[in-house]
């Protein structure tokens, strides 16, 4: 089957079977970013942003983002030119094993695209559907609201 | 043994600035550097094991055993090997039988051999049946439902208590199975027993004014790592296997397998990726000798990777004990004698059986003085799935019960909790009585402690939660809240630096053209910064920054031997090798430089990548790498050093908790944790702080919600992320941490461990907390709603 999405920016035609799910086809096209932490969309590390909302992409079907806007943690920065989240989260030592890391930026990055100020309580609950076991969620929340208040690398964003 | 080992001026040198820079003045040592992997990470980019992908590779699926204990009658695997994309099915038949530990530790093992690949007899639910390789996964799945399997059914044991019993089913009865002698008895379901004693224990109790006895009980529990266990094994051209696995232990993994695959070390290579957690679940080799089968079997590269149900029901877990305190005290509240008895359950293999449980002893009767001690442990076999290492060894076990008893002594003699514990813990100079008893399934080291935190990590701790509030009846009662009580606990908590006399790490440093460095070593970062750290310290010693120095571990075949990541060993052990190899480099960059500027290269020292002499002459680290690689004399700058310490280094911190409990339903909620530690100099700070952040969440768990259960037939029953909870970001209390830095003369640059013992101290500053709330006492974690209200009831029965 062939669902026509567009992918971190770019337009592209995905050549799926009707039972894969978007988490394998994205690993096929080499997006590493997106991480298996379970099957169940329990654990949140292969969660990428589809149409602005932050989803978990073990539990769809390739063929739901048929038309659809995807954006994985690989279309954020570049080693050059990081995304003020990713800058944020190197900064405050919010990236330990990193495995949790590319879900949880794109968590809070769907989140500030909707809301320009968000509370701590905010970024605290759009956070909470990706589990971390290593760094704890103390400084990626710091790493966070460092952008939150403008202290982030300022004029960095790239929106895609 | 080299004798310089013990040697004070060695030691002293270890935690010396070459250059003779106060800590103050370190450049680079005790920053908080972004961690130098990060960026990578941040970006997601493709550093971990199953980021990769080989031409023709194979997926491998495990199919496990629905028996806690049965004997394979018949085993028939035609069909599946029929169905198209099969490449290779195996079952016991297919294997040699060698008998190995999936422990991951040192020679001699310490861990009973009781372990094949593929056996004809299962022992838990989830135990290895059989496995297959096809050319993808749902055709490898296929296979897996066609495999024919008739089983005789066996009686199972699933509690400590009655598998000691005469009559119990024996789960290791093969002849074949091996361990430690007197140690391991498997004709009685003991995969290791130990005792051991210190000075005249009765004479301790005769002395005692009170003697305070308790029986605590710990769950069995998940490490939950993101990352699964994850393996890819192939042939490399030169024939020799190539092992890429998420482990922390890779040379452990290419010796202990070697026999099992009947390969010499030198024709495998084990390589460690970038790791997305491990705590201590990957000082396991858990499907590593599977997937090799495979490739061995089929020529192919293989993947094999555990989903999250099979993580639950069939890797490893935190052993689950029953420990029992006896504990003699003086009229004034010093300690006279202690007694720990303790049962454990390793479940059906004995990973890590005596050495989790012997580090429950040298962990919960090191921290108070006591020369009268009597240590008795039984590991059992259980018809359930293995227990192993786990981020703290043993030490969460001892350190709550030891921290609730030492509450209901301070109780019993009319103290408050910390004096009494001041009047008792350990201080500079004493020594531990059962180091030598308590070594790892050999004789331990005994040395005087040299450094202590503790009493300024409890002091400071104190005030930031209020303790003096304990002693205020009104502040434990919440207003318009009539059912709820307010309370504060605390522990105090000691953990290791590495294992004395047995850890050993290796490092390798080159110098290249522009001034860089590139630095390997075996040991290996599972999230712990730890390549950050080894880099931090080379700079430091290198005069340069931490870019200067690119960072290359772990893999057999390209970086020195490190017994991998575990211990809390890293930063002391392989930091101190780190630190010597940079010490060497340093002196032929001197040496070069000297001649170059025509200087004393004993005069000359390194800062901000140059080479500078009293005068003020200098010269780059590059013009120096130029000069040696292609001018004059040329060379490699370059030096490889290995180190081991028979030292006794621990760190120490303070566990603080404040809770409310809810005395009609015995919900507890956590409101504030604070937590000092004593890491000595932390190398990196924000880097200690993140290790305290995730052991602190980790450790909640343990205190409130974390338990593996268990049904009638050993089924699990809250195998998944939705039954069995860790906690989320949104549930945490409030984080309050510091670092209390006492130097120890035996590590570089005087630090100590950080990585284990945040997970040591929330379960019994919890419980602690529970009672000066509700004045309920409970001897068993977690501290579920159910269990805090049943101890409510008996309290007001």
């Amino acid at each position: 089957m062939e669902v026509p999405v567009t992918l971190n920016g770019s337009p592209k035609t995905l050549v799926v079977e009707p039972a894969d799910t978007l988490f394998s086809v994205l690993r096929q096209l080499g997006l590493y970013g997106v991480k298996h932490g379970c099957e169940d969309g329990s654990c949140g590390t292969c969660a990428v942003i589809l149409d602005g909302k932050v989803v978990n992409s073990c539990t769809l079907l390739a063929v739901q983002a048929d038309g659809k806007r995807i954006t994985t943690i690989e279309g954020l920065g570049t080693r050059e030119r990081l995304h003020p989240l990713q800058a944020a989260f190197v900064e405050a030592g919010a990236v330990q094993c990193g495995y949790c890391t590319p879900a949880r930026i794109l968590a809070v990055k769907a989140l500030l695209d909707e809301n320009d100020h968000p509370t701590e309580a905010d970024i605290r609950d759009a956070m909470s559907g990706v589990l971390c076991r290593c760094t704890g969620y103390v400084k990626p929340l710091e790493a966070a609201m460092r952008v939150v208040n403008g202290k982030g690398v300022p004029g960095n964003a790239q929106n895609v | 043994m080299p004798k310089t080992y013990n040697d004070p001026d060695q030691m002293l040198k270890m935690s010396a600035h070459p250059e003779g820079l106060r800590p103050d003045q370190f450049r680079v040592v005790g920053r908080s550097v972004p961690h130098v992997d990060a960026v990578k990470l941040s970006l997601g980019k493709p550093a971990y094991t199953d980021d990769f992908t080989l031409p023709g590779m194979l997926h491998a699926k495990i199919l496990h055993s629905p028996h806690a204990h049965a004997r394979i009658k018949r085993i028939d695997v035609s069909r599946a090997r029929a169905l198209p994309g099969v490449h290779a099915v195996l079952t016991h038949h297919d294997i040699k039988p060698v008998r190995f530990t999936t422990a991951g530790q040192s020679h001699p093992l310490p861990s009973p051999l009781d372990s094949l690949v593929l056996d004809s007899k299962v022992r838990f639910v989830g135990d290895r049946v059989a496995a297959v390789a096809a050319a993808t996964e749902e055709v490898a799945e296929h296979a897996l439902a066609l495999v024919e399997v008739e089983y005789e059914v066996l009686p199972t044991v699933l509690n400590p208590r009655d598998a000691l019993k005469v009559g119990a089913p024996i789960l290791h009865d093969e002849t074949d199975c091996s361990g430690i002698q007197g140690s391991f008895i498997p004709q009685r379901n003991i995969a290791a027993h130990m005792e051991a004693d210190a000075g005249d224990l009765a004479g301790g109790y005769s002395k005692a004014h009170r003697v305070i006895e308790g029986e605590y009980r710990v769950p069995q529990v998940q490490h939950v790592a993101l990352e699964p266990h994850v393996c890819i094994s192939y042939w490399d051209e030169d024939d020799r296997l190539v092992i890429r696995s998420a482990t922390q232990v890779p040379f452990h993994v290419r010796r202990i397998l070697a026999p099992v695959l009947g390969l010499p070390e030198r024709r495998i290579r084990v390589i460690k990726p970038r790791l997305g957690g491990g705590f201590g679940g990957k000082q396991e080799i858990l499907i590593e000798d599977l997937c090799a089968y495979l490739t061995m079997e089929t020529g192919k590269p293989v993947r094999l990777e555990y989903s999250r149900d099979e993580e639950f029901m069939a890797a490893r877990s935190r052993h689950p004990q029953i420990l029992s305190f006896k504990t003699g005290v003086s009229r004034e509240g010093t300690i006279t004698a202690m007694t720990l008895k303790l049962l454990s359950s390793t479940g059906a293999y004995g990973s890590h059986a005596l050495t989790v449980q012997a580090n429950t002893g040298s962990k919960s009767l090191a921290l108070y003085r006591c020369a009268n001690l009597r240590f008795e442990m039984d590991v059992v076999y259980t018809n359930l799935p293995p227990a192993g290492a786990m981020r703290g060894y043993g030490g969460p076990q001892g350190l709550f019960a030891l921290e609730v008893h030492m509450d209901e002594i301070a109780r019993a003699v009319g103290l408050d909790p910390i004096e009494f514990r001041r009047r008792n813990w350990m201080k500079v100079g004493d020594t531990f009585a059962l180091a030598e008893a308590l070594g790892e399934g050999r004789k331990g080291f005994s040395n005087p402690l040299r450094s202590t935190g503790l009493a300024e990590c409890v002091g400071r701790g104190a005030k930031l939660i209020g303790w003096e509030r304990r002693r205020d009846p009104g502040w434990h009662v919440v207003p318009d809240r009539p059912y709820v009580r307010r309370g504060i606990g605390m522990a105090a908590l000691i953990h290791g630096s590495g294992i004395p006399g047995i850890d050993m790490g290796g490092a390798y440093l080159k110098m290249n053209d522009d001034g860089s460095f590139n630095l390997t070593f075996g040991a290996t970062d599972l999230g712990t910064g730890a390549d950050t750290v080894l880099a931090q310290i080379a700079a430091e010693v290198l005069g340069c920054r931490v870019d200067d120095i690119q960072v290359y571990a772990a893999d057999t075949d390209l970086t020195p031997f490190d017994k991998g990541a575990y211990a809390s060993s890293t930063t002391f052990v392989s930091g101190g090798a780190v630190k010597k190899t940079a010490e060497k480099v340093a002196g032929m960059i001197k040496d070069v430089a000297g001649r170059m500027l025509d200087r004393d290269p004993a005069g000359l020292h390194l800062a901000d990548g140059q080479v500078i002499a009293p005068d003020g002459t200098c010269t780059t680290l590059r013009e120096v790498a130029l000069e040696s690689l292609h001018v004059r004399d040329q060379h490699q700058i370059q030096a490889a050093e290995s180190h081991m310490s028979q030292m006794y280094a621990p760190p120490f911190a303070a566990q603080f908790a404040q809770v409310e409990v809810d005395t009609q339903t015995g919900e507890v909620r956590v409101d504030r944790l604070v937590f000092g530690i004593d890491c000595g100099q932390p190398i990196n700070p924000a880097g200690v702080e993140g290790q305290v952040d995730g052991g602190l969440a980790m450790s909640l768990g343990y205190a409130l919600c974390e338990e593996m259960l268990f049904d009638e037939h050993g089924s699990l029953l809250n195998g998944n992320l939705g039954d069995y909870h860790i906690f989320r970001g949104n549930e945490m209390p409030v984080i309050e941490r510091f670092i209390v830095s006492a130097r120890d003369p035996s590590g570089p640059f005087g630090a100590k461990a950080a990585a284990e013992i945040a997970v040591d101290g929330v379960a019994p500053a919890v419980v602690n907390a529970i009672y000066d709330a509700t004045g309920a006492c409970l001897h068993e974690i977690p501290a579920t709603p159910e269990r805090v209200w049943r101890a409510l009831k008996e309290r007001s029965a």
